[in-house]
């Protein structure tokens, strides 16, 4: 058996870290896409500048910070540790929070774009039909967005998946809790375990490959460019 | 935009001399071996004037690089393991390896009075995160989990356990905080004969296999002078001073 047991409970924890990252950033990415798609307020640049902040900032960047925040001597340790959790970091919650935030881009972007792509006519054509606007948003807004969630969850899902520098800064290499696939990989290297290496880094590329493939096929055929 | 042709056939002498000369040294540090290389380049490159260019990192992560076309002249290992299997495989000039530093171990907390002088914090079980270097990749990693099995302690922190990528990563844990103690290199918290912040334990030689720490001169530094001059400089009086005010043994 070329993978180890170590190996698939890496797997597994990337999968769930993954999934739950791409979950919660559907849920509070949805109005953040929506106020940014809909908005005329002053805040829009920032706001949107700031959900795109780690699109540019290198991973050290954002993993530097949140080790500095979350922990004993940081506002968010501070706090987490006054509501009695103790400190996120070297914890799977921790890694959560911190795939939210250097994922959130890949989920915002594409909804909004989806949301601005609808355009006001069908929301205001729903309006004098006297739908409420809680009607408005899941009989029309959202089915209408649907190749955007698609994307988003794709994305979303995927760039999870290929996070490394975050996990570093603040995982502590746990096993089952915070050593995701991207760090068994850079373990095995460092250890000079080349072949272990070869079949997770091939994997990766395999899984990279179809998921792009997938949401590159999708679009041309059904969905145009959003 | 007229090109001055003397001029420019001087800068490209300088360029091409300037290579030639090879007056720069590229070397590949050990993390833990971070502090004191500074101090020792500064006298080096004063001394000699060579020039020493350094790149820090773990021990591993460099044997691929180096085995992978890494432009590293000299390697200052962590470890002798890795500079004898890279000499085996034939990437070292052959006769350049040698012992240049003998590691020292310390548990060390950035909390003053947190870590006492026998080291009993580690028994008494009180804190939530232990931080140690990666023991496949890091030897001072593998003489925190020799101590810790001496101890009879493998069991009972298994699971407070945090690893640092490379040492550096693992003081990091510590200094920030996010890990009540760990073990860490002494030259990373230790300053012309005492610890500089925090408090610590430095780990009797006797509890771990000794973190010997070999140099190479690497095939792409053979025909460098500067690489030859700083395996003798480093070997000399001046940076062995250096190297023990940091708590390494020689």
């Amino acid at each position: 058996m070329p993978l180890s047991s170590a190996d698939f409970s890496a797997i597994w924890l990337t999968v769930k870290l993954a999934s739950l990252t791409t979950v919660i950033l559907l849920l509070i990415g949805t109005p953040i896409a929506l106020w940014l798609s809909r908005t005329r307020s002053w805040w829009r640049g920032p706001i949107g500048a700031i959900v795109a902040l780690p699109l540019v900032l290198p991973p050290t960047v954002i993993g530097f910070y949140l080790l500095l925040t979350m922990g004993p001597n940081g506002y968010v340790g501070q706090f987490t540790q006054w509501l009695g959790l103790g400190t996120l970091t070297f914890s799977f919650a921790g890694l959560v929070i911190g795939s939210v935030i250097y994922s959130m881009p890949f989920v915002v972007q594409p909804l909004q774009n989806a949301f601005a792509a609808i355009g006001t006519r069908p929301l205001e054509v729903a309006a004098t039909l006297r739908a409420n606007p809680w009607d408005t948003f899941f009989t029309v807004t959202l089915p209408l967005a649907r190749p955007g969630f698609i994307t988003a969850a794709i994305l979303g899902f995927a760039h999870t998946v290929g996070e490394f520098g975050v996990v570093l800064m603040i995982g502590g290499n746990i096993p089952d809790k915070t050593r995701v696939v991207s760090v068994q990989i850079y373990d095995h290297v460092e250890a000079m375990e080349y072949a272990q290496a070869h079949w997770l880094a091939g994997a990766m590329v395999v899984f990279a490959f179809v998921v792009l493939l997938a949401l590159y096929s999708s679009r041309k055929t059904r969905m145009g460019w959003s | 935009m007229k090109i001055h042709a003397p001029r420019l056939a001087v800068l490209v002498a300088a360029l091409a001399f300037g290579s030639a000369q090879a007056d720069e040294v590229q070397v590949a540090v050990a993390a833990n071996f971070t502090a004191p290389i500074q101090a020792i380049a500064a006298d080096f490159e004063k001394d000699t004037g060579h020039k020493l260019v350094a790149s820090y990192g773990a021990t591993g992560q460099f044997y691929t690089q180096i085995k992978n076309g890494a432009p590293f002249e000299v390697f200052l290992s962590a470890d002798d393991t890795t500079a004898k299997k890279l000499e085996n495989e034939g990437d070292t000039v052959k006769g350049s390896r040698f012992t240049y530093a003998v590691g020292t171990l310390a548990l060390w907390s950035a909390k003053d009075g947190y870590v006492d002088a026998k080291g009993e914090v580690l028994k008494g079980n009180q804190f939530k995160h232990l931080s140690i270097a990666n023991p496949k990749a890091a030897p001072y990693g593998l003489a925190a989990t020799q101590v810790l099995a001496r101890q009879g302690l493998t069991e009972q922190v298994k699971d407070k356990l945090v690893e640092g990528q490379n040492i550096t990563q693992t003081y990091q844990f510590v200094s920030t905080g996010n890990a009540e103690l760990g073990f860490v290199a002494l030259s990373q918290i230790y300053k012309d004969g005492k610890v500089t912040h925090g408090s610590a334990w430095i780990v009797p030689a006797s509890l771990h296999d000794p973190i010997k720490q070999d140099a190479v001169i690497l095939n792409k530094g053979k025909d460098n002078a500067a690489a030859k001059a700083f395996i003798d400089y480093l070997k000399g009086p001046k940076a062995a001073a250096v190297i023990k005010s940091y708590g390494y043994e020689l």
